[in-house]
């Protein structure tokens, strides 16, 4: 480990401790929202680790995350199983899920892989809600708990710490610089020895992971759980554009995109109700056309072009 | 044999609109995730004419083929294009077209909320047809013989005309097209435009006998992808195939086991394709 690595080690922990006292100092509207940030955030950070470096958009938190929602659901509701177990389960159920996946269509281009995380979250939801209707009967479920704002808000900031120790580990190993090749060419990449369809199906898995273990987490915060309500496709969307704004080249860029998206898109839920797909769609062809880097990106290229 | 004829006849639409997305993916190298939404905006057209001033969707059809063919035109020359000149490969093409098309489907389910949030629920020709001992309803059979009429003149502009075969040229490789005097920019933005033209006059037929709603596109897309992967990119034939056999498997579905389940059969027959025969039914592989 050189100096620098040190630096930005001890950058890490000291944001991820002022981030952890924002709990003791903020209201209940505060609180709220710093548990959608904090939400994304670890959706958003794990999302980029395996689409920043390989370029592969996946649209499957939606479903990762819905599992991770109803299996807490299921398991407190119809099975009196506890938080902490459904929670393990969900995590395992999105992994595997998450290792097929990959390995049905990460081996192929990557449009195939779009296309099928494209409308995942809304199969699984017809799926869990012909099971439910047909075999278990019941609709609702019930997640009572006494977990607080605060106690979410801290377990998801554990699980976002998580990610990001995850994501620095991965940028320092060979599996991080065989990611990087495999998303500058490919071609390359399989020519230089890297087992590409490995590395790609690895790291999704760990996206999954993650988006299960965040649903299962926020769970509590609905206390009624239905299909329609934890599989909403709408969710990986969000975490793209989020991810995407911030830019997806460096590990905390997601977070940057995060805090500003959170607030603007609370305010326009609020203001124009009526309008949030419209404005999610322009969101979405502003980042594509003006700053395809995120504001990382922009930022970057301001540095440089000061010091020229 | 109800399931078969019912199957088929959903078939014809959904290879419609396959046809339009395979023209814009095969083409002008374009992921269009917006093209469900193309379809809804045909089936919205039809129905506020046909609520509004009583209008057949079989003359709105003359309506929505050229505007659809105009705005599909303005949305390649100039969102599109400059998307094309930027990217360095064609990764970072299909990685920028995906997104932007994605930012343009929100755009346009908003407004289409915005003009009616319901659904478009209209009755038009419901009424009982005999064909072959089976009784079906007759606006079903209406689009479908209008769809195999419409996939025949493409078919037929494809391989007969010259406009067709620079097309053809293109989608088997547009650097080899330049080389022989093609105009790859003009012929990519006519496909696009002319593939969202076929996908909205679909959606047209598709809402004379299946009640849609705003945010259904993106449906309608998965399964024109899985059609065109399923038969293979650029191949008509297959697209044909491809669509009779998600047709009836979804029929199948719907009447056996339960019409919810559409989706998960047509992600099953997704998958069984990326399993054995990701280059398409009549595909070769890549050597």
């Amino acid at each position: 480990m050189n100096g620098k690595e040190v630096q930005s080690l001890t950058a890490i922990i000291v944001c991820i401790i002022a981030a952890a006292c924002f709990p003791l100092i903020a209201d209940g509207y505060w609180m709220s929202i710093g548990v959608t940030a904090m939400m994304y955030m670890a959706l958003a950070t794990s999302w980029a680790l395996f689409s920043g470096p390989t370029h592969y958009i996946s649209l499957a938190t939606a479903a990762f995350f819905g599992i991770g929602g109803y299996l807490v659901g299921t398991g407190m509701s119809d099975y009196d199983l506890s938080f902490w177990l459904m929670m393990a389960i969900s995590a395992v159920v999105a992994t595997v899920l998450a290792a097929l996946i990959g390995l049905a269509t990460l081996r192929l281009s990557g449009v195939y892989f779009v296309i099928f995380t494209l409308g995942l979250a809304e199969m699984i939801r017809n799926l869990v809600s012909w099971v439910q209707n047909n075999f278990l009967g019941s609709r609702g479920l019930y997640v009572l708990t006494d977990f607080t704002d605060a106690d979410i808000y801290w377990m998801l900031l554990t699980v976002a710490a998580a990610v990001y120790l995850l994501g620095w580990l991965i940028n320092r190993s060979r599996l991080g610089f065989a990611l990087r090749i495999i998303g500058n060419d490919e071609t390359v990449a399989r020519h230089v020895g890297i087992n590409t369809a490995w590395s790609k199906v690895l790291l999704f898995m760990t996206t999954g992971f993650f988006a299960a273990i965040v649903g299962a987490i926020i769970a509590p915060r609905y206390s009624y759980i239905e299909p329609n309500l934890v599989f909403k496709p709408e969710l990986s969307f969000l975490v793209v554009i989020m991810a995407l704004l911030g830019g997806t080249h460096r590990l905390w860029g997601p977070i940057v995109g995060v805090i500003p998206f959170t607030l603007l898109w609370e305010a326009i839920s609020i203001s124009f109700p009526n309008y949030t797909t419209l404005l999610l769609g322009l969101a979405f062809l502003l980042i594509v056309y003006f700053i395809p880097r995120g504001l990382i990106g922009l930022i970057e290229d301001l540095v440089e072009r000061s010091r020229a | 044999m109800d399931i078969i004829i019912s199957g088929l006849l959903l078939g014809g639409t959904y290879a419609l609109m396959a046809m339009g997305l395979n023209l814009q993916y095969g083409v002008a190298r374009i992921m269009n995730l917006a093209n469900g939404e193309m379809l809804v905006l045909g089936a919205l057209a039809a129905f506020t004419f046909y609520v509004s001033i009583q209008l057949s969707p079989l003359l709105t059809m003359f309506i929505v083929a050229p505007a659809a063919f105009l705005f599909n035109w303005l949305i390649y020359r100039f969102l599109l294009r400059p998307l094309v000149r930027r990217a360095k490969n064609q990764g970072q093409l299909e990685v920028d077209s995906i997104l932007a098309t994605f930012g343009m489907s929100f755009a346009l389910v908003g407004v289409m909320v915005s003009i009616q949030g319901g659904y478009f629920t209209y009755s038009f020709l419901a009424d009982p047809f005999s064909i072959l001992g089976t009784t079906v309803a007759l606006n079903r059979f209406i689009a479908f013989i209008l769809a195999v009429i419409i996939g025949l003149a493409l078919y037929l502009w494809l391989h007969r005309s010259r406009p067709g075969m620079a097309v053809r040229a293109v989608a088997v490789s547009s650097d080899a097209s330049k080389l022989v005097g093609i105009n790859v920019a003009r012929v990519s933005a006519m496909a696009f435009a002319l593939g969202g033209a076929i996908t909205a006059v679909g959606g047209t037929l598709i809402s004379t006998f299946i009640t849609l709603d705003a945010s259904i596109g993106v449906i309608f897309t998965m399964k024109a992808l899985i059609i065109v992967i399923m038969g293979g990119v650029g191949d008509i034939r297959g697209a044909i195939i491809a669509a009779a056999i998600l047709g009836l498997v979804e029929t199948a579905v719907a009447s056996l086991i339960d019409p919810g389940l559409t989706l998960a059969a047509a992600y099953l027959i997704f998958l069984l394709v990326l399993l054995f025969r990701p280059q398409g039914l009549f595909g070769r592989r890549a050597t």
